[in-house]
């Protein structure tokens, strides 16, 4: 099928479209988040990394880091994932802010309701930034659907996206966003096209396939 | 003093008594841990899909990263140490489901799969499991200790268990 590549083929041309998606996106991100926590809210370049599976964990602060993982179904035009992924304390930085400080967990402590419904709505809307980057870079219709949530090890929240990767290659496409409020945040960023997506993303960037 | 080797994703490796082996963070992935006992050898796989005939892949395949060849090859490498293969024993864990929407299907329940890929594996190579901590959704560190057989879970907020 003319769309199916493998990740190897895709990887040189997709890595520079996804630091222009990175860019755009967190533009976005950030511009939305600042609005959401009334805060002005910087950033620093997004840093587009290609990594072994092996690495990545160290990448985003070690495998056993408990990070808040939001994955997102993607429809429309194309198909698959995303999957934001942010550090514990960081995003209850971002949900104390969101409630003002009421009723709020203890550091160490898991989520309450409220906090967990704070935080997909968080994830909502960082990762509806990136989706619109990419929909405005490619003029594809590209909408999220079903958010999901948990709070686990980076190891673990990893192997869906890595699992995904695996299935095409031996390496993840990882978007890493720093995020600068009164505090510094590391946001994580995958995008997670299924296989016959790749090839409509190019495509439609004008990038032709083989 | 005792060390502990690190296991990798898509990854496969050997420890020596009084050693420990470890691999950290196993989400959907399956943790596979062999010895004899009696035998100071002890083995830890990290695998990630279930079939490596199921992909088509331009390059060599990925031991480490399947079940099938991950398990073939952790067995391999037991008995080049001197290992009996008939007498060799399994404990697995991981193969959770991380997140409860998964619109992909070649996603759909990959945790289920890889722990009855490792499964069948083992069963073909009649090497028991003799015990196993296995599916639900959060994530699972794990060390085992070939001298004693132990294989110490960690999950987050929960207390650690060996298994």
């Amino acid at each position: 099928m003319a769309d199916t590549m493998s990740l190897n083929d895709v990887n040189s041309m997709y890595f520079d479209v996804l630091k222009e998606i990175g860019n755009i996106g967190a533009g976005n991100a950030t511009t939305a988040l600042a609005q959401m926590l009334g805060t002005k809210v910087d950033m620093s370049v997004p840093q587009v990394s290609l990594l072994e599976f092996k690495d990545v964990g160290e990448i985003v602060g070690g495998e056993e880091l408990i990070m808040v993982g939001i994955l997102l179904g993607v429809e429309g035009d194309i198909t698959g994932s995303i999957m934001f992924m942010i550090e514990k304390e960081g995003a209850r930085h971002l949900t104390n802010k969101l409630m003002m400080g009421m009723g709020a967990s203890q550091p160490g402590e898991d989520f309450n309701e409220m906090e967990l419904s704070a935080l997909r709505e968080v994830g909502n809307i960082i990762t509806g930034a990136y989706l619109n980057a990419l929909s405005g870079l490619t003029n594809l219709c590209i909408y999220p659907s079903t958010p999901d949530l948990t709070v686990d090890m980076a190891g673990a929240i990893l192997s869906v996206p890595a699992i995904q990767f695996g299935i095409q290659g031996d390496q993840i496409l990882l978007i890493k966003n720093n995020f600068f409020d009164e505090v510094e945040l590391d946001g994580f960023f995958i995008l997670l096209p299924d296989v016959e997506s790749y090839g409509t993303i190019l495509k439609a960037l004008g990038i032709s396939s083989l | 003093m005792a060390e502990i080797v690190k296991v990798g994703m898509a990854d496969l490796n050997l420890c020596q008594a009084p050693d420990g082996i470890t691999t950290l963070g196993l989400g959907s992935c399956v943790g596979v841990a062999l010895r004899e006992p009696g035998k100071p050898w002890g083995g830890l796989a990290h695998v990630m899909l279930p079939d490596s005939t199921a992909i088509n892949s331009n390059g060599p395949v990925n031991i480490p990263k399947f079940a099938d060849t991950g398990v073939d090859e952790l067995i391999k490498r037991m008995v080049g140490k001197g290992c009996n293969k008939a007498k060799l024993v399994a404990k697995i864990a991981g193969g959770a489901q991380m997140f409860a929407h998964t619109t992909n299907d070649k996603m759909m329940r990959v945790g289920d799969r890889n722990v009855e890929a490792v499964k069948k594996k083992l069963a073909q190579h009649h090497i028991p499991i003799l015990a196993e901590d296995t599916g639900l959704n959060y994530g699972r560190t794990v060390i085992f200790y070939p001298e004693t057989g132990d294989f110490v879970i960690r999950s987050v907020g929960k207390p650690d268990k060996t298994i």
